[in-house]
């Protein structure tokens, strides 16, 4: 599926323009952090990029094309949002609930969703309903249900914003076990230190434009765009 | 309703009156004959007019009402095949203890009606186009009064049938025409007792029909034929006559 | 309060005596009601959920009007459906008026657009919730819907329940459509508005008692359902 290309990628709604003509392709392999301040548009690009909006400009596009929902069904991606939606069943039956739809076989699904739960510790808690679980256990489900369907991409909408320090750390070591197994990480956060620990390659995003892109290093130390520089002082929100 | 009733079929739809089923007289009467028979009668109980239009659509087999001129219409309209006479009973006057218009034990309903028109004491009317509202208005005729003059200020028009107008009668302490039948089986009287009853012009006839199968094909002309019948025939009299309220004769047979 | 406290101590008469035509009554009375209650369910949840979660032009029209149905006159749609059951009327020769099964329809009708609008209300806020994910996991607008429907169950019984009590209490359709037919078509309401009729006051309020307890009943039971399922299910 990748590269993913954004040709003059634009977006506005109710008056607004939210996305301003994004240009850029991003290639396999590396986990690229999509950074900047509130309001920037980093939760409406991943969207555009995941195919829950329609770009109002421009086009999102894949390497393999066609329908969207096609595309994610082919188990080709996969998102986590900020706040985990779960459905209310069990654990293991809410990672089963998504494998069916991507249409595994029922003893394909149980064994699959069990490998997973076991991967990201929640093994003892598969059969609690699912929304009595902490929000940082929520989390590591949801997180769980998208492995489980091994994506090309998995997308990740501020996916710590919500947790305390202890759950950040156990998602962040999840993340990056997804990653070594081979899932492509493009992730938005607003903390520095998240995306310094996480990413590889930064996008920093400002008033809906990309307003820079460089490897983490290079960003860090040598910021390019003035808006950059301000958000890395801490001037911007 | 039981599946079996269901697939013989073997039932009547019998439009009838009111105070037919409020007396309880088919209470009494039709187990009678449907233990004689095997054939259900299902009553379907609304004011004369309302159940000879229930006829006239053909949703009924038979209609057993009280009102001779509206009967004698449906029969020649086509939609009856012969009126005939079953019982009759009588109509009553019941007015409030304090009596306004003063009638009390009499035996002149004209006298009794213009007496309430000139005193202007309330009265309770059904108003809904059934036989006693018919017997009602034409003794109002005869005393060549117009009661709509008093529309709202004393002649109230309760659109509904004996037991409603009866209830508001007692609510409101107003004279009320009814049928004995009603009455004596009536549980919330109030204040209110007979005023004026023996007026010849006081006979109420039941009439009984069956709905004609030239007009409505699916009519179950042997099962309500076997009905009517009955209701003529001795035992059906002697059944009718038996039913009594304590030891009141509700409705007296006169089958020719 | 003289007529309350008769009709309470008639009410328990009633129940102890086990009285078999007032048994009837009651069984018919439940059969009609919960039939409805299936009919309508069956037709108004996902009607109900389909108009939540798809978008198309007309549709805050539709639902408007779904939402005023909810106020149909139970008398105006018992006057419609007995002229369209009634031997001069287009359905005629099934015979179905004065039956049991025209109150079921009577009854159906009047809650489908309960049950419908509600559950459209219930389904629409949880989609809030779950559109993304659902449409993140390529959930279809199929799918989406017996997701939503499954997961919003124990709202939707409190919705169905609602159409329930609706449907018991009814007496206006279900006297045009049924005709009060003693031993046929005799329910609880059209019994009760008989007795009243004929004055008998303390066995029509014993009566109207015993149908609030039925209907009481009903309710704790969908309650402990909805109880002991949230205890395993969360």
């Amino acid at each position: 599926m990748l590269p993913l290309t954004l040709e003059k990628l634009g977006f506005s709604a109710g008056g607004r323009e939210i996305i301003r003509s994004i240009n850029c392709e991003i290639a396999a392999g590396t986990r690229t952090v999509i950074l900047g301040p509130n309001g920037a548009g980093k939760s409406v690009l991943m969207r555009l990029c995941h195919g829950l909006l329609t770009p109002t400009t421009g086009r999102v596009a894949w390497r393999v094309d066609g329908p969207s929902l096609a595309r994610r069904r082919a188990r080709g991606q996969a998102m986590v949002f900020q706040r985990p939606v779960l459905l209310r069943r069990s654990a293991i039956a809410n990672v089963i609930y998504a494998l069916k739809l991507a249409g595994m076989s029922p003893t394909e699904c149980r064994l699959r969703a069990e490998d997973v739960l076991e991967a990201v510790g929640l093994s003892t808690m598969a059969e609690r309903p699912a929304r009595t679980l902490s929000g940082g256990e929520q989390q590591r489900l949801a997180l769980a249900r998208a492995w489980a369907l091994g994506p090309e991409v998995l997308f990740l909408d501020e996916p710590t914003a919500n947790l305390d320090p202890n759950s950040t750390r156990d998602i962040e070591q999840i993340i990056c076990a997804i990653h070594a197994s081979g899932t492509k990480i493009i992730m938005s956060t607003h903390s520095l230190g998240q995306a310094r620990r996480l990413g590889d390659e930064v996008f920093f995003l400002s008033e809906g434009r990309l307003a820079e892109r460089a490897s983490v290093d290079v960003f860090f130390k040598q910021p390019q765009s003035q808006d950059a520089v301000s958000f890395l002082r801490g001037e911007l929100p | 309703m039981s599946a079996s009733a269901l697939s013989q079929d073997k039932f009547i739809t019998v439009a009838s009156t009111t105070s037919t089923e409020q007396s309880g007289l088919f209470k009494h009467l039709l187990p009678v004959f449907e233990k004689k028979s095997g054939i259900q009668v299902r009553v379907v109980a609304l004011g004369t007019g309302q159940a000879l239009n229930l006829a006239r659509r053909g949703d009924a087999d038979v209609a057993f009402v009280h009102g001779k001129d509206a009967e004698e219409k449906f029969v020649a309209d086509g939609f009856g095949v012969r009126r005939i006479e079953v019982m009759f009973n009588d109509f009553i006057l019941i007015g409030p203890k304090s009596d306004a218009a003063k009638i009390a034990g009499g035996r002149d309903i004209v006298t009794a009606f213009q007496k309430i028109a000139a005193a202007k004491a309330t009265f309770a009317s059904r108003g809904d186009k059934s036989g006693t509202h018919a017997a009602e208005l034409r003794l109002w005729k005869l005393a060549s009064i117009d009661p709509q003059v008093g529309k709202g200020a004393w002649y109230l028009e309760a659109g509904a049938g004996m037991g409603p107008t009866l209830n508001t009668a007692s609510a409101i302490n107003a004279y009320v025409f009814t049928d004995r039948g009603t009455w004596l089986a009536f549980k919330n009287r109030g204040d209110l007792v007979l005023a004026v009853e023996g007026d010849r012009r006081l006979f109420n006839q039941y009439g009984v029909m069956l709905v004609n199968p030239a007009r409505h094909a699916h009519v179950k002309k042997d099962f309500g034929q076997a009905f009517i019948d009955w209701i003529v025939s001795a035992e059906g009299q002697q059944t009718i006559a038996a039913y009594k309220i304590g030891d009141d004769q509700l409705f007296f047979p006169n089958a020719k | 309060m003289n007529d309350i406290s008769a009709a309470l101590v008639e009410a328990l008469r009633l129940i102890s005596s086990a009285d078999a035509q007032l048994a009837q009554i009651v069984w018919l009375s439940v059969r009609v009601s919960v039939s409805a209650v299936v009919i309508a369910t069956v037709i108004a949840l996902p009607l109900g959920a389909l108009l939540a979660i798809t978008r198309f032009p007309g549709r805050q029209t539709l639902i408007a009007l779904l939402n005023a149905l909810m106020g149909l006159p139970p008398v105006v749609v018992g006057l419609l459906i007995y002229l369209l059951l009634s031997r001069a009327g287009p359905l005629g020769e099934f015979g179905l008026l004065f039956t049991p099964t025209a109150m079921v329809i009577a009854q159906a009708v009047l809650i489908t657009p309960i049950i419908a609008a509600l559950s459209r209300q219930v389904i629409e806020d949880a989609w809030r919730e779950y559109e993304e994910q659902l449409h993140s996991l390529g959930a279809d607008t199929m799918a989406c819907a017996q997701t939503l429907l499954w997961d919003t169950r124990f709202a939707l019984i409190i919705v169905v329940l609602a159409g329930f009590g609706r449907a018991a209490a009814e007496v206006g359709a279900v006297m045009i459509v049924g005709g009060n037919i003693d031993g046929v078509t005799r329910v609880m309401t059209t019994a009760i508005a008989l007795e009243t009729s004929k004055g008998d006051l303390p066995l029509a309020l014993g009566l109207g008692v015993l149908l609030v307890l039925l209907i009481i009943g009903a309710n704790l039971l969908a309650h402990g359902v909805k109880l002991a399922a949230q205890r395993y299910q969360g």
